[in-house]
């Protein structure tokens, strides 16, 4: 139900992201899910990746900050108002998202969003008390 | 023009006399009611009865900044502490500031020699002064504020920051000098310059510029545009405040040491011997007259040089140079002494570990300004935004909170500050 992602802390300079993506190629590691928050000093880059200790172990060995978050891949219908239906299940349930971010590949025919709460448990229960769909990790790296 | 004449124009033996009889007064106080003193003394085997002339005083004990912090607050007083009327203190983090006690008559001493300075800069009763030295346990403020009162002329206690409002008040109450740092004066000159206010037109005639060291081009540079004669003011809370020495008028160069009140010595900062007249060393301070908290050899950090030709304008006391540099790593930011040690305190007390970090300063439309680079590891890392500009934003509040500077923090990768050779490069000054 929970999958882990890998937070890189970034200064903002030229080149600092392709040094990521330029570690992650040559350890022949592919990315499935990103996300780049940033502030005018610094910037924080999520990931999903297909091995992430191989990939935290390269990171680390090239000077970089590495964090590890639990996030939870959420089924989401490809129609209008199927993010909706599900903020609102957790609206309803006071469960605040600290941030999300979509995932590159569909599940089927629906699309898949990477939610990062401040309650997870109590997130994945909930959802899957409404009937939403919650990806195991091994679900998610092999869409 | 003299507030003291007699006293300042003491021909040198009888100074020397005078300073002799106050140092013996000095060594017998210090000796029976300052048992950290007595302790010294004894340590070396030197007795009060043993000083027989001003050369002898290269056999008393040394005292260090951080013998004060040891007996913080009060442990180096020399009277019972009800006879203290005052106390002031240098920034720190708790335990760790420097406080110095004042008798009634301390107090008294300090705004006459105040009073003495302000004259020596040419100050009379019937100037206006615009006081921007901060106002409180700093003893910029307070200190020349009575050294005003004192000599009769009126005092604006203005106090630091709202440059702005500043800007305005020089207009309205007309003040003809001007005392705060000189980077402020520079800042000053800058916003009142925006606001449409002609500073060279304002009547100032006179600036007392002190509490951080300024270069001869940034005299220059001040006198230029501000349009008034900029002199260097010398003080230090520890012996005093302001007011332990003053650039004349008349010279327009060299500080004058209140000699009667401070015996002066140069010395290598390392073999601690006295340096030959004219060579930069590191000036140290014995307080002649101070009661309530006396101090023998004080290693003032500062490095200067000795002038001993005799100045123009007549008074007998010995000048030394500006402050030329430190012989410790104290920074000093827009007049407030900064430590790195404490800036590393306080980092380690926002997060509980010791992070990397490096201290930038820079000048910035004459305003010294402090950048701390944080390295980000493991431990402070978070992957929200939020968490990481709280941290920001928590250690921006404490550093402003104990050491009364403000500080851009930024947070940087690890490893991207410089080391050298296994030792982090804690500080680029870029100030010069």
């Amino acid at each position: 139900m929970k999958v882990e992602q890998l937070s890189i802390f970034l200064e903002n300079r030229a080149g600092r992201l392709s040094e990521v993506t330029g570690t992650l190629a040559q350890a022949g590691i592919n990315i499935r899910a990103l996300s780049l928050a940033d502030t005018s000093d610094f910037g924080i880059l999520r990931l999903i990746v297909t091995d992430h200790a191989k990939a935290k172990e390269a990171l680390k060995a090239n000077g970089f900050t590495v964090g590890r978050t639990s996030v939870v891949p959420v089924e989401v219908r490809d129609e209008p108002g199927g993010l909706d239906a599900i903020l609102k299940i957790l609206s309803n349930n006071g469960i605040n998202v600290e941030y999300m971010y979509a995932f590159v590949q569909q599940s089927d025919q629906n699309a898949v969003l990477i939610f990062r709460f401040d309650r997870t448990d109590q997130a994945i229960e909930t959802l899957q008390a409404h009937g939403i769909r919650v990806l195991k990790g091994d679900e998610l790296y092999h869409i | 023009m003299f507030y003291d004449e007699e006293y300042e124009t003491l021909p040198r033996e009888d100074l020397k006399k005078l300073q002799f009889t106050r140092l013996q007064d000095l060594v017998q106080r210090i000796y029976n009611n300052v048992p950290f003193y007595r302790a010294r003394f004894d340590e070396l085997n030197v007795k009060p009865e043993n000083l027989h002339s001003l050369a002898d005083l290269k056999h008393l004990p040394f005292t260090e900044k951080q013998d004060l912090r040891n007996h913080f607050p009060y442990g180096l007083l020399a009277l019972p502490r009800e006879n203290v009327v005052r106390i002031h203190a240098s920034s720190g983090t708790t335990g760790k500031s420097t406080v110095v006690g004042y008798s009634r008559r301390d107090v008294k001493n300090w705004a006459r020699l105040m009073a003495r300075s302000l004259a020596a800069a040419g100050v009379t009763p019937r100037d206006t002064v615009h006081n921007a030295y901060g106002y409180g346990l700093f003893t910029g403020g307070l200190g020349v504020h009575y050294g005003v009162e004192e000599m009769g002329a009126t005092i604006l206690p203005i106090s630091g920051g709202g440059t702005k409002r500043q800007a305005m008040l020089l207009k309205d109450f007309g003040p003809t000098v001007l005392t705060c740092t000189p980077s402020y004066a520079l800042h000053l000159y800058e916003v009142a310059r925006e606001s449409g206010i002609r500073f060279e037109e304002l009547g100032i005639h006179t600036g007392i510029f002190g509490a951080e060291p300024w270069s001869d081009e940034m005299r220059l540079d001040i006198e230029a545009k501000l349009g008034l004669k900029a002199l260097n003011i010398y003080g230090l809370s520890e012996i005093m405040g302001p007011g332990v020495g003053q650039e004349c008028a008349v010279a327009h160069e060299g500080i004058h040491i209140w000699e009667d009140h401070f015996l002066i010595e140069i010395i290598d900062p390392i073999s601690r011997e006295n340096v030959p007249p004219g060579e930069t060393g590191e000036l140290v301070i014995t307080t002649l007259t101070k009661e309530a908290q006396p101090l023998i050899r004080y290693r003032t950090r500062d490095l200067v040089s000795l002038r001993p030709e005799p100045c123009a304008c007549g008074r007998t006391h010995t000048r030394i140079s500006r402050i030329l540099g430190r012989s410790d790593d104290m920074l000093i930011i827009r007049g407030v002494n900064v430590f790195p040690s404490q800036i590393e305190g306080l980092l380690v007390e926002t997060e509980g570990l010791t992070p990397h970090y490096q201290l930038i300063l820079r000048r910035e439309k004459a305003m010294d300004t402090l950048e701390i680079q944080v390295e980000v590891d493991e431990c402070l890392f978070s992957d929200e935004i939020k968490h990481l500009q709280r941290l920001e934003q928590k250690i921006k509040k404490n550093i402003k909170e104990f050491l009364g500077v403000t500080a851009m923090i930024k947070l940087v990768e690890p490893q991207t500050l410089a080391r050298s050779e296994g030792k982090a490069q804690r500080i680029r000054d870029l100030r010069n």
